[in-house]
């Protein structure tokens, strides 16, 4: 797209390079950010706009590169910082002080004052309760957050980054907890803010939300920029191919082999929520040997809830689960394990490995019990043979076992946790978004080494937001929505956007029950 | 350009490394740093008699900060260790000169091999307390041993009301002769002490290598999520740790009273907190996951010579607190500054790497 018009800009990222330990989320990303307009920021999960957005805000600081602000150049060292520079956020997660109320967390850090004579309550409730009425939100100032309903919690973040009198106001994801009537006022206050002048960073998953707010979109895959446009001149098949990319995920190709008798059914897995309602509602589903089954859904339909509860980390789940055809009676992860079951958790981070051992320890961390010879001592040799291999089958980049895990990319931190789960010798692996936060290489790697397994005979369960993904890997497809398992198709016959349509069908009846 | 700053960022990233490497080695670097300084400024530092006498100092810290070494890699921390020497010391002292009284006019004296094993069941069992305390109950392991500390050392004053037990010997008739080998024996010219210590401290390092439990206790404290959703028994980790933690401390309880032939209820007060300056400063994390038991004796070593070495210049015992503590907190701030040096240079690699 060449005829872009450029516009005001206000600020302007230039080579942004951002790294964590194991992954380089940014790649030399540029960003230009213009006044009175609303920056759409797209890209899949893991492309980086969330890092892009916390360098923007001050909560990390780039890696490499500048922040130009008017012209400026300037440095972001602190969340403080940004907001003298006139930049507010709404995040992804709630930041709400639940033990506060709603004024005191519309006002902290700047809190209305008389003098010595400390906070002046009676004003910060009258100037939030004005912020909460433009938004149309019907919250009293003086409630507690924590007693808000999430959607509600999510207003008063909003209000609250209004209240800064922000002239770049980032919003990420800030529809997620929304109900339809809810997203209407904030979009009128979008256009408020828009014609006041405010640039709005607008960051979402829902297409057809940004089509309808947006002026200008940029389009992030794997930490870089791959499209930059006016939204008037696209389409949503402009934004989906920028979004994947020409090199249409190179997926393994299907090996056709037939899938054997069932190896592994939950039934009625149930898990209520703290706050009413289940997480997991009534699944009942099982897998057949060699077979992959794909379980697709949105944030929140209760993917993971589900795998926790297989692999027992819940302790108030009901339902029944067999392996084999036996019904599994411990309920703890170690004696899952030894059923056959193994978890990749999606979080590899806090779930996955443990930072501070070597690769080689981690990869035998869940499985030490094999190496033992009478029954207590570790034999080293055979211990470093099955490492080797495990390196060697699942093509792990790794310079020496020694290292710290660390030190590799995050695709390689990801084999090594399939790695370590494969070393259990499972029946069953579960994976819960297996291709989060990895490269494309690695990505192509994950997806041969789960179609040669299940060719090898392992019953594969794998949990995705990415409808391309599902579509390629899946021998069958099931949708969860909303805790509730919606439908379970052959993938033969499913379509795009039968399933989309049925990621919805948990929130339509959410909605209407409200 | 471009490759001035190339080269620049290679020259500090090389620079960096070196001053890695001797960050890592740390301990060591002090360790000699102690001996050669001693070795010039106190007299007689040097001779066969006073190493010996220094090596048996280090030995009751060392003892303790091994047991201590595994409950910070697990990510937490033993107060009570101090007040368990103190208590075991009393049990001991207790046998020997009184044995148990049993209900029916009878009392039932120990023989000293007994009477070994009956502390260490004591001082296991007290860690044990601390360990269901710290995972059934979720009790901070901070407060929960702070609660034993102050509970064993209370009941050692209990037990005698506060008196010294004195002259050990046993009886002949009794048979429970011999408790001052433990303190005063010698094989091959070395103390009984720190033959067992050698004993223990090769044990806890093949354990932490060779034994799943061992290599247990290094994943559940560096992440005790990951380490729950691989199966491992988390509850079953702390436990053990905290149980070695009683048993080391048992250990030195029974050196000690045997050493100085009489039992003290005040023996141990402050001692955990040599334990944890000796493992910190062999390198083990706070925030757990990373520490060795070799890092640790050296640490006790170091932390030993040290204050035998100050005494021996004639340094007030108040300068010495001054410089023990300085150099506590100077081998944690390496040890932050080392960390932080790491993970700027692995990041700027990738981030070259792209």
């Amino acid at each position: 797209m060449s005829g872009i018009d450029d516009g005001d800009v206000i600020l302007e990222l230039k080579e942004i390079t951002k790294a964590y330990s194991g992954i380089v989320a940014l790649k030399k990303a540029d960003l230009k950010l213009r006044r009175g307009a609303v920056n759409v920021l797209v890209g899949e999960n893991g492309a980086g706009k969330s890092t892009m957005m916390r360098i923007i805000a001050g909560v990390e600081r780039p890696t490499l590169g500048e922040i130009w602000l008017d012209g400026e150049r300037i440095h972001l060292d602190s969340p403080a910082d940004a907001v003298r520079h006139g930049i507010g956020i709404v995040f992804q997660e709630l930041n709400l002080f639940g033990n506060l109320s709603v004024a005191e967390n519309i006002f902290a850090t700047r809190e209305l004052t008389r003098g010595i004579r400390g906070i002046d309550h009676r004003a910060q409730v009258e100037k939030a309760n004005e912020f909460l009425n433009r938004l149309e939100a019907g919250i009293s100032a003086e409630t507690l957050a924590e007693d808000l309903p999430i959607g509600q919690q999510q207003l008063v973040e909003i209000a609250r980054a209004v209240s800064l009198d922000t002239r770049i106001l980032i919003m990420d994801e800030p529809t997620s907890a929304l109900s339809a009537a809810e997203v209407d006022v904030l979009f009128r206050v979008i256009t408020d803010l828009k014609a006041r002048g405010v640039a709005i960073v607008y960051i979402s998953h829902r297409l057809e939300e940004l089509m309808r707010i947006g002026d200008y979109i940029t389009v992030l895959k794997d930490g870089q920029i791959t499209g930059h446009a006016m939204v008037k001149d696209i389409d949503t098949r402009w934004i989906v191919r920028s979004m994947i990319g020409s090199d249409a995920k190179d997926f393994a190709k299907q090996v056709d082999h037939e899938p054997g008798e069932e190896v592994f059914r939950t039934e009625n897995i149930c898990l209520p929520r703290a706050q009413g309602g289940f997480a997991v509602d009534h699944v009942s589903i099982g897998v057949r040997k060699g077979e992959i089954l794909g379980i697709y859904g949105l944030m929140g339909a209760g993917r993971s809830e589900l795998f926790e509860c297989i692999m027992g980390c819940h302790e108030h789940y009901t339902g029944k689960i067999y392996v084999d055809g036996q019904e599994l009676k411990g309920r703890d992860t170690t004696r899952r394990i030894r059923n056959g079951l193994a978890l990749i958790p999606e979080d590899r981070q806090r779930e996955g490995l443990v930072q501070s051992m070597s690769i080689a320890n981690n990869l035998t961390m869940a499985s030490l019990g094999q190496f033992l010879r009478a029954g207590f001592h570790i034999d080293v040799a055979r211990e470093a043979k099955a490492i080797n291999e495990a390196i060697r089958n699942l093509s792990i980049k790794a310079r020496n076992p020694e290292f710290d895990v660390t030190s590799m990319s995050g695709g390689n931190q990801q084999k090594v946790v399939i790695g370590k789960a494969l070393m259990t010798g499972p029946k069953v692996l579960l994976m819960d978004e297996p291709s989060r936060g990895i490269d494309v290489g690695a990505k192509a790697d994950v997806f041969l080494t789960m179609r040669r397994l299940a060719g090898e005979g392992l019953a594969i369960l794998f949990s995705t937001s990415d409808l391309e993904e599902v579509m390629a890997l899946s021998d069958r497809i099931a949708v969860m929505s909303n805790g509730r398992l919606v439908t379970v198709v052959d993938r033969r016959h499913a379509t795009d956007e039968m399933i989309v349509s049925a990621s919805a069908e948990g929130h339509k009846t959410k909605r209407m029950h409200a | 350009m471009t490759t001035a700053t190339q080269t620049a960022a290679a020259d500090s990233f090389s620079s960096g490394s070196a001053l890695l490497t001797l960050m890592k080695l740390r301990t060591f670097i002090a360790l000699f740093a102690v001996i050669i300084f001693f070795s010039i400024f106190a007299p007689n530092f040097l001779s066969t008699a006073n190493m010996i006498l220094m090596t048996k100092h280090a030995t009751q810290n060392a003892f303790l900060a091994i047991g201590m070494t595994f409950v910070i890699i697990t990510g937490g921390i033993d107060l009570s260790v101090g007040s368990i020497v103190g208590l075991c010391g009393m049990i001991a002292g207790g046998l020997i000169m009184y044995g148990v009284a049993l209900p029916l006019g009878y009392t039932m004296y120990f023989n000293v091999i007994e009477v070994a094993i009956i502390v260490a069941v004591v001082g296991i069992l007290i860690g044990a307390i601390n360990g269901l305390l710290i995972t059934r109950l979720n009790v901070a392991p901070f407060i929960a041993t702070l609660g034993t500390l102050y509970v064993a050392r209370g009941m050692a004053l209990l037990y005698s009301d506060g008196q010294t037990l004195p002259n050990l010997t046993g009886r002949e008739d009794l048979g429970n002769q011999g408790f001052s080998y433990l303190g005063s024996g010698t094989i091959l010219g070395l103390p009984v002490s720190v033959w067992i210590l050698v004993a223990v401290a090769l044990g806890a390092a093949y354990f932490a290598r060779f034994v799943p439990l061992g290599r247990h206790i290094f994943a559940v404290g560096g992440n005790e999520r990951a380490s729950r959703m691989s199966g491992i028994r988390v509850n079953r980790v702390k436990m053990f740790v905290y149980m070695f933690s009683g048993f080391c401390a048992a250990i030195v309880g029974l050196v000690i009273s045997s050493e100085l032939m009489a039992s003290h209820p005040a023996t141990g007060t402050n001692l955990e907190l040599n334990a944890i300056a000796a493992a910190v400063l062999g390198g083990t994390s706070m925030s757990g996951g990373r520490g060795t038991i070799g890092g640790t004796i050296i640490g006790a070593f170091v932390i030993g010579i040290l204050s035998d070495g100050l005494v021996m210049m004639g340094v007030s015992s108040f300068w010495q607190m001054v410089i023990k503590g300085l150099v506590i907190i100077v081998a944690v701030v390496v040890d932050q500054a080392q960390r932080r040096l790491q993970q700027r240079v692995t990041l700027m690699q990738m981030a070259k790497a792209g």
